[in-house]
């Protein structure tokens, strides 16, 4: 009886550990977490990014308006890829694009909108990476659906063709 | 008076300091139990990256503000999950990792018991 239990259960834990380890294979390896509690934005005072003059969040977020927060920044190469996609989303001129110039250099980022065109109907900075934060971002490019001053839906990463497609079917 | 004057700044400029260091201690325990989100491996404390430093603002930011440590967790739990916390909370999608360790002990100790001692 003893010397069956041993090969039962080496050959158990290996089983085991190979149907982990087949699962973790097919999974995506990036790790996101569920957050469904909150999707309120959040309050901010920042500056905007023309004038340079301090202002709230409440003045850019209207409750009656489809936004869409992109997060961008000049040293940021898959902006740069993104941003072409941006311009032709704002052509359609149904939905509010607004910028978040992340820790940037004015300069730099005033050169990417000559280069690139300007697809933001308003740009706010922040300059170091805090309310970023505050929205919940890990890093550039990053996107946020906004409407009725919830976020309703988030991009991690550059937005591509497909992306875009399913933003025009949101906000339909 | 002049050595009098120089040991009363010296003495006024102390507690500030202390203040200053208590600060950075306590910004350093609550960032070294963050995990970096887009590092492998690492905490808040230890990564130079661009989330990293913007989180140690950011902790800065609410310590100077009159946050507690608990109530940077729950600020930072709400805005990026569980997950960006090493020491992770007993509920339902974690019991299992906190109570294995106790379970595999048993278990153990539960096979050592039968084959040593009840042997003897």
């Amino acid at each position: 009886m003893k010397n069956k239990i041993l090969p039962f259960s080496i050959v158990l834990v290996f089983g085991i550990i190979f149907y982990i380890f087949y699962k973790g294979l097919e999974e995506s390896n990036i790790y996101a977490p569920n957050i469904n509690k909150q999707n309120k934005i959040p309050v901010f005072i920042t500056k905007d990014f023309n004038s340079g003059e301090s202002m709230k969040s409440s003045s850019i977020f209207k409750l009656d308006k489809i936004y869409l927060l992109n997060i961008w920044s000049s040293w940021c190469v898959p902006c740069r890829k993104e941003h072409p996609l941006l311009m032709s989303l704002n052509l359609e001129n149904k939905i509010n694009i607004i910028g978040m110039n992340y820790k940037d250099n004015d300069k730099n980022a005033e050169n990417f909108l000559n280069e690139l065109g300007n697809p933001y109907k308003q740009i706010f900075t922040d300059i170091d990476g805090t309310i970023a934060i505050e929205w919940g971002a890990y890093g550039v490019p990053e996107s946020f659906i906004i409407q009725n001053n919830k976020i309703i839906k988030k991009y991690i990463g550059p937005l591509n063709q497909k992306l875009i497609e399913e933003i025009k079917l949101l906000i339909k | 008076m002049k050595v009098l004057q120089f040991f009363l700044i010296i003495f006024l400029l102390f507690p500030s300091n202390i203040i200053k260091a208590e600060e950075l201690d306590q910004r350093n325990k609550i960032t070294k139990n963050l995990r970096c989100l887009i590092c492998q491996g690492q905490s808040v404390y230890d990564s130079d990256s661009e989330f990293a430093n913007s989180l140690k603002i950011l902790v800065d930011k609410k310590l100077e503000e009159g946050f507690s440590e608990d109530q940077i967790y729950a600020f930072l739990k709400s805005k990026y999950g569980e997950w960006i916390l090493y020491d992770p909370e007993l509920n339902k999608n974690t019991y299992i990792l906190w109570l294995l360790p106790l379970l595999i002990f048993l278990i153990g100790g539960a096979i050592i018991y039968k084959n040593f001692i009840l042997r003897k």
